[in-house]
């Protein structure tokens, strides 16, 4: 046996191949974290679902004109409240071409009501990419393609019409532009209030965490729903649909940065004593810099898994808002507009299909809360 | 225990005094006020005998001074034309729309409001403390399922749309009455047994419709509590040592669990206020949620900065209790100061 020069390092001579085994009781933990977080993800049926289905719906937004075979203001007096239109695919038997059931209006005189009647007996092809009526596509040029036409000479209300005969199902689609983007917008606010001001209190600790600490408290304190009501009341009514918009994202994000200030103090607090932000110190790195490159991506997963929370109760907010007329005024498009038509009980009685607005706002906010609780247990991978 | 109290009421104050601030600020946010805009109308039909009330009270209540000096005087800090004393002194201000003193405007209102919340927390706690401690015990359960089910509709459903839709079944297929808190034939009349049994009949709804998205994060919360709490030695031992199922769990890990679940109440009440205001909007409640709303609408300022003003007032006042049951509940928090 020779002996070993101390002097010398002692390396392996065999060749190392990526298929090296690593080594250790635990090769499950030893993956790439970005690996391990998407497997643990994967394993979570619900939030993978829900976040397909949000992809979905994101995806369609900036396409709603190409998808709605109506535009979302267009009236037709023939057809107030008139039921939704049910697509056929099958007819006796035979998968044919899908079809509606062409309708007509009568009044009813004694209840003063509309009657509609469906006539079974003709049928009317729906038309497929087809020409409609004309739009102009993200303001830019003139276009006229639809994906779903209603057939010609015929009606296509898939989800039933509303007071003043427009789409329902149209105006489901185009609203979903206002709904969906509202939170994003206040969650941007709010993340960039609550990450700089519970950044600054958590990292310099002092007077500077005493006021922020102050400032949550306060916000805390007061009842969301009526100061949102208040602020929006002062967005001045002559102002145009988007301006208002903004203007009410805004709102949303103003009141929603305490939780995630206060976990990123905390965060911050306990990660400040760290040797890694000492070495940085030492070297000269400013505190911006530290709070950064080194800091927040260390708490990025609760970033994440807290804005995703928080967007479903931004979306639920605008509805309310708008659903009460202080939010979003028609002729803006929003759900909770669209539910504002369905306030009083005698529409819940009669025409049911008007409120169908609650469908889509019930899975777009359950959909954020299985995909934040999704990302929440997938970002913790060691755990 | 009265340093603490003495510390904790302390800080209220403070916050209170931010709050109205805050408040005020906002609620005169929106340019002009309910006066100029109605002796601009006024003008614009020529009357000048009304025009003269309306400047009267806008001197009346120094709506013609600076906004801070507004604000100090609306407080009561500094003393207001004519005798006008402010809030301190107990002169809540004059609303213009409804052409009454505040305090007669919101007379019934107040302690409905408080009626109604109360109710609600009532509920949130009697229905989620067993669900949740049956749905930790239980975990997998069918009960776990239902309750699981349950808490996700009412966090995902918009609280107005939920009044809506138990205001028409409950109307339809049960017979609770719709809207208001009291029959009409009652109105006005003095306490009785029958007034009272109406009140309890019309709470129902908005008790149920209020307190549902509460009960769903309750029970999440106490469930995992327990759940936690059921996983340690201590309960094994006691297994171990015979203890029977019910006393096993509530003798000691349902007592530590209960720590945070009183904690909540902190967080659960500006919710419970918030969706109470607009539940009563909804169901024509004759709480404040309405009045605010108008108030809003016509920039009654004293009346809608009272109104946000008495609704933080009231979230402060429950964080308050839940601090003192806490520290009742809990001597670390007595005699550490504060423990977070």
């Amino acid at each position: 046996m020779t002996p070993l020069d101390p002097n010398t390092r002692y390396t392996d001579t065999a060749a190392y191949g990526d298929d090296t085994d690593i080594g250790g009781a635990r090769p499950d933990l030893d993956m790439p974290t970005g690996k391990l977080i998407r497997r643990r993800f994967m394993r979570h049926r619900l939030a993978v679902v829900s976040a397909l289905f949000l992809a979905f719906l994101y995806l369609c937004i900036p396409f709603v004109e190409l998808i709605a075979p109506y535009s979302a203001n267009q009236r037709n007096a023939d057809y107030l409240y008139a039921p939704p239109q049910a697509l056929h695919f099958f007819h006796e038997g035979a998968l044919v071409a899908p079809y509606v059931h062409p309708v007509t209006a009568k009044a009813d005189l004694e209840k003063f009501q509309w009657t509609y009647t469906q006539d079974q007996t003709q049928r009317q092809t729906v038309r497929w990419f087809c020409k409609g009526e004309p739009y102009r596509f993200w303001g830019l040029f003139e276009a006229r393609g639809h994906l779903i036409c209603p057939p010609e000479g015929g009606t296509l209300y898939l989800l039933g019409a509303d007071r003043l005969g427009r789409d329902v199902f149209s105006r489901l689609v185009y609203g979903m532009r206002i709904s969906l983007t509202v939170g994003l917008i206040g969650i941007t606010i709010s993340l960039l209030i609550g990450v700089t001001l519970g950044g600054m209190a958590g990292y310099f600790g002092g007077w500077i965490d005493s006021t922020v600490q102050r400032m949550i408290e306060v916000i805390r304190s007061l009842p969301e729903l009526p100061i949102w009501l208040a602020l929006s009341a002062a967005v001045p009514p002559q102002w145009s649909p988007v301006a208002v918009f903004f203007m009410i994202s805004v709102i949303l994000g103003l009141l929603d940065w305490p939780g995630l200030a206060r976990a990123v103090r905390s965060k911050l607090l306990s990660l400040r004593e760290e040797e890694f932000v000492r070495a940085a110190e030492l070297l000269g790195a400013k505190p911006a810099r530290i709070i950064r490159t080194h800091l927040i991506p260390n708490f990025m997963s609760h970033i994440v898994v807290s804005a995703s929370l928080s967007i479903p109760a931004m979306i639920l907010g605008e509805t309310a808002l708008s659903f009460l007329g202080l939010g979003l005024r028609p002729p803006a498009v929003s759900w909770g507009v669209m539910l504002n038509d369905a306030q009083d009980l005698t529409v819940i009685e009669f025409y049911p299909w008007v409120a169908s607005a609650m469908i889509p706002v019930m899975l777009v906010v359950l959909a954020f809360n299985f995909l934040g609780d999704g990302l929440r247990d997938a970002m913790d991978p060691y755990n | 225990m009265i340093r603490y109290l003495a510390n904790r009421l302390m800080t209220m104050a403070l916050t209170l005094a931010v709050v109205s601030a805050l408040v005020f600020f906002i609620v005169n946010l929106p340019p002009g006020d309910f006066l100029s805009n109605q002796i601009a109308e006024l003008q614009a039909q020529g009357e000048s005998a009304s025009i003269e009330k309306a400047e009267f009270l806008r001197k009346q209540y120094s709506l013609d001074q600076p906004q801070w000096k507004q604000y100090f005087i609306w407080l009561g800090a500094m003393p207001g034309p004519d005798g006008y004393s402010g809030l301190l002194q107990g002169d809540w201000g004059w609303s213009f729309e409804f052409d009454q003193p505040v305090s007669e405007v919101l007379e019934e209102a107040l302690w409905l409001t408080v009626v109604v919340n109360l109710a609600a927390m009532l509920f949130i706690y009697v229905v989620s403390l067993p669900l949740g401690t049956i749905a930790a015990v239980r975990a997998g359960g069918i009960t776990d399922y239902v309750v699981a089910i349950i808490g996700y509709i009412g966090l995902a459903t918009p609280n107005f749309l939920l009044a809506l839709i138990l205001l028409y079944y409950g109307q339809q297929y049960l017979g609770i009455p719709i809207g208001g808190l009291v029959d009409p034939v009652y109105e006005g009349e003095p306490m009785s047994w029958a007034k009272f049994k109406s009140i309890l009949a019309h709470l129902i709804v908005p008790t149920i419709v209020i307190g549902t998205a509460g009960t769903a994060s309750m029970i999440r919360r106490l469930r995992a509590n327990l759940l936690d709490e059921l996983g340690k030695p201590y309960v094994a031992t006691a297994k171990a040592k015979g203890v029977g199922p019910v006393k096993r769990v509530v003798k000691y890990p349902l007592r530590a669990a209960l720590n945070p679940f009183i904690a909540d109440i902190g967080n659960l009440l500006p919710s419970l206020v918030s969706g109470s205001v607009l539940v009563s909007v909804v169901l024509s409640l004759p709480t404040l949620g309405p009045a605010l709303l108008a108030a809003l609408r016509s920039q009654d300022h004293y009346l809608a900065g009272f109104i946000l003003l008495f609704v933080s007032a009231l979230t402060l006042v429950g964080m308050l209790i839940s601090d003192i049951l806490l520290a009742i509940l809990d001597p670390r928090i007595r005699f550490g100061g504060r423990s977070r």
